[in-house]
């Protein structure tokens, strides 16, 4: 089992890249894998997959957590108050406390008092939008170049680097508009295209986590108390201390993610910067079974899909027609294992996706607009029964009480 | 004598809470140098006045039934946080179907209300079943549906005929005939109308009440949320129930846009005011499901949201309200776990006492 996910999260990325190249000659839709886009969507991916990281680490020491999205206000607006006054890196530091300061707080709730984990993360959520809400009245709409809700510019910039010597060729290649080639190309040439610290910071908290959780003692201690925290306490881990540990990193990386939005993306703070990316991280972790490569994959299809709709109109219409053929690969694989009434489901849906394509020029952008929800959901419909969630996910925990 | 007991441990939590979160968001006003007295004397010489009232029940209104909406869930563990994505779906299409219709009031208003159950019940059922037949949690299928929704309403509106320029850049569904509006009523010595559909809420609050304590699919409900295995054995069939329990959660969360659309606006624009799902989470939860209970909250909720639209102009940001919310709602949850544990350890005592009493007597 152990080896098997990372093997499989390349599969699945080389299968639906090859899947695109045919889609992008099909559609002649050649915005679809160029290095901007690639780059683009590189960009949303981060904030998305660092909240799922985050959701990960509650979830996995068994604390549900749906407060992601307010410590990742939270986070924006730690950054953007510490930016301004500070520069980017306080900034930066400013917005992890911040997160990990609401992660506290919803262990307070959640392990010390043994709330209800989905009420503690609703109650998170709107203290983290009235809090900041609040100060950011009270300290920007004074300050030059802020307003009621938004902040003055962060000043400096986290560095970005462009690595022109494989860009740039790339970039080249990725023109020429080949097969396979050149979409690979794109995927690469836009990895390496202004590429942020905090990127390659997230990258690198992917693999520090798969490491922590999966490799040493401390990361099964952790993970026992979200699979049998009876079972843990008995053997002398500490339970709740584990899972304080868990929130508190959780909220961290919620506001990293926030730190992403306001630092990198915009510049400033700004009241709903986060459009419920709390929320759709949550799913992508969902999405990746609960496992680092998963939730990484399921942040890149986010981010993927969230820029096609911010480009090109004719992408849109190659997206229509790569679900089409998505819907058709996984109908025949179903078919072909036997799962008759799910396979001819998806094949119907294929069907009906494919006419839509052929009898219509143009798509509106609402279509990518819920494609990736829409996506989240068929995926837990037919996945569900496979997908396995930490057995104790969710549940209140207290120590000497059995189960 | 008991029952006033009860009722004083009932309103225990909440006041202490309340307090709390008061205590709280008072250290916060203080510490950015806010005068809390005149804070507070602000929010109440405003929200009192007649026409603050009006609006406060308006909005109480909506919160009353968003909050019934989600508490029906919470009575057996299912959480619908998808009541947002089905009021609006729901909201829209009712307004929609009710802009095309030139009947008399008796059959407009009806069917209005009718369309918008249906549709977010509809909504919600998808919820229900992706639960029931393909094991997914209604958590997350939920907030999909709200993000899908969205999207379906913002291309129903800009792109279908279904929306019509109302005024410059914005685009709604079309102009409720007034034969389709609901009557309101003033109070004495204020301009503003509170709104008909009042009485509506008021009646959806007696139903929940008798559904859940007086008819046997609101005992097997009780039965399901307190213990799933007992309901089992006693012949509840969990996953009809849970069916049954998301269309009728969805259906109430229909209602929630229907104050402000058959009161007010009377059309549905994309600036439809959003966010009510969340709200009746909170107030359900500092109501403990119970109808009364989320009467006071929805009350509490809409006194301080429509009191603390005056404290901007005294030079106070009225977000204070939110944390003072967000506070309660933390406080109260935990307040309620700290007394169910104090009652739990006071029962295993009573127990063991009588026990050993019973063995002295032997």
């Amino acid at each position: 089992m152990k080896k098997r996910v990372l093997p499989r999260a390349l599969l699945l990325l080389s299968g639906g890249l090859l899947l695109l190249s045919i889609t992008r000659m099909l559609s002649g839709a050649n915005d679809l894998t160029s290095t901007g886009t690639m780059s683009a969507a590189f960009g949303l991916a981060v904030p998305i997959g660092l909240a799922g990281l985050g959701g990960l680490w509650s979830e996995r020491a068994g604390v549900a957590n749906i407060g992601l999205e307010g410590m990742m206000i939270l986070g924006t607006f730690g950054a953007g108050w510490a930016g301004w006054q500070y520069g980017a890196w306080v900034g930066l530091v400013t917005a992890v406390i911040f997160g990990a300061l609401g992660g506290l707080l919803f262990g307070v709730a959640t392990v010390t008092f043994g709330v209800d984990q989905i009420v503690a993360g609703t109650a998170i959520n709107i203290l983290g939008l009235g809090l900041t809400q609040f100060l950011a009245k009270l300290l920007f709409t004074t300050a030059p170049g802020g307003g009621a809700t938004q902040s003055p510019l962060i000043f400096g910039e986290l560095p970005t680097f462009t690595v022109n010597a494989i860009a740039s060729p790339l970039t080249k290649i990725q023109k020429q508009n080949w097969f396979l080639i050149s979409d690979i190309s794109g995927l690469i040439s836009g990895l390496f295209y202004q590429l942020s610290i905090l990127t390659v910071l997230a990258v690198a908290l992917f693999g520090f986590t798969k490491w922590v959780l999966w490799n040493t003692a401390f990361g099964l201690r952790l993970r026992s108390a979200g699979e049998n925290p009876w079972a843990a306490e008995s053997l002398g881990v500490r339970v709740n201390l584990y899972k304080y540990l868990a929130v508190t990193i959780s909220g961290a990386l919620a506001g990293l993610a926030g730190a992403y939005l306001a630092i990198v993306a915009t510049g400033v703070y700004r009241g709903g910067q986060t459009a419920g990316r709390g929320f759709i991280g949550l799913a992508t972790m969902i999405f990746g079974n609960w496992r680092p490569g998963g939730t990484a994959v399921g942040a890149a299809i986010f981010g993927y899909i969230d820029t096609l709709q911010l480009r090109d109109d004719a992408n849109i219409r190659g997206l229509v027609l790569f679900g089409t053929l998505l819907l058709v690969v996984i109908a025949v694989l179903l078919l072909k294992s036997g799962r008759r009434n799910s396979g001819l489901a998806f094949m119907i849906f294929g069907i009906v996706m494919g006419s839509a394509f052929l009898s219509a020029n143009s798509f509106p952008p609402e279509v990518a607009q819920v494609a990736p929800y829409l996506t989240t959901l068929i995926v837990l419909a037919t996945a569900a029964q496979r997908l396995r969630p930490p057995s104790a996910d969710g549940i209140p925990y207290r120590k000497g009480e059995t189960h | 004598m008991d029952y006033l007991k009860r009722l004083g441990n009932s309103l225990l939590a909440p006041l202490l809470a309340l307090g709390l979160a008061l205590a709280v968001t008072s250290i916060i006003l203080v510490a950015f140098g806010s005068d809390v007295v005149m804070v507070f004397q602000q929010m109440w010489g405003y929200g009192s006045q007649a026409s603050s009232i009006a609006l406060i029940l308006n909005l109480a209104t909506t919160y009353y039934l968003s909050a019934v909406a989600v508490a029906i869930g919470f009575k057996m563990n299912l959480f619908n946080i998808g009541v947002n994505g089905q009021y609006l779906l729901g909201g829209m299409a009712a307004a929609a179907v009710a802009g095309h219709l030139s009947l008399p009031s008796y059959l407009a208003i009806p069917i209005t209300i009718f369309v918008a159950i249906v549709v977010a019940g509809a909504w919600a059922g998808i919820a229900g079943w992706l639960k029931v037949s393909r094991g997914v949690s209604e958590v997350i299928s939920t907030i999909m549906l709200n993000f899908i929704a969205l999207g379906v309403i913002s291309y129903t509106i800009i792109r279908t005929h279904v929306g019509e320029d109302i005024s410059v850049n914005v685009r709604g569904t079309r102009t409720i005939p007034k034969s389709g509006w609901m009557p309101g009523f003033k109070l004495a010595n204020s301009d503003t109308e509170v709104y008909g559909f009042i009485f509506v809420a008021l009646l959806v609050g007696i139903g929940y009440w008798f559904v859940l304590n007086r008819t046997r699919f609101g005992y097997d409900l009780r039965a399901s949320g307190m213990s799933p295995s007992a309901a089992l054995a006693s012949g509840v069939d969990s996953k009809k129930m849970i069916a049954v329990t998301m269309l009728i959660s969805g259906g109430i969360a229909g209602l929630v846009a229907l104050p402000d659309l058959l009161g007010s606006s009377h059309t549905y624009t994309l600036n439809f005011p959003t966010g009510f799902g969340f709200t009746g989470i909170a107030i359900a939860l500092i109501g403990r499901n119970n109808p009364l209970g989320i009467a006071f909250g929805a009350l509490l909720w809409a006194f301080l949201d429509v009191s603390s639209q005056q404290l901007d102009l005294v030079g106070v940001p009225q977000e204070i309200v939110t944390i003072l919310q967000g506070v309660t709602v933390l406080a109260v949850v935990i307040a309620y776990e700290i007394v169910r544990r104090n009652k739990v350890k006071a029962q295993q005592r009573d127990v063991g006492l009588a026990l050993a009493n019973q063995e002295v007597g032997a």
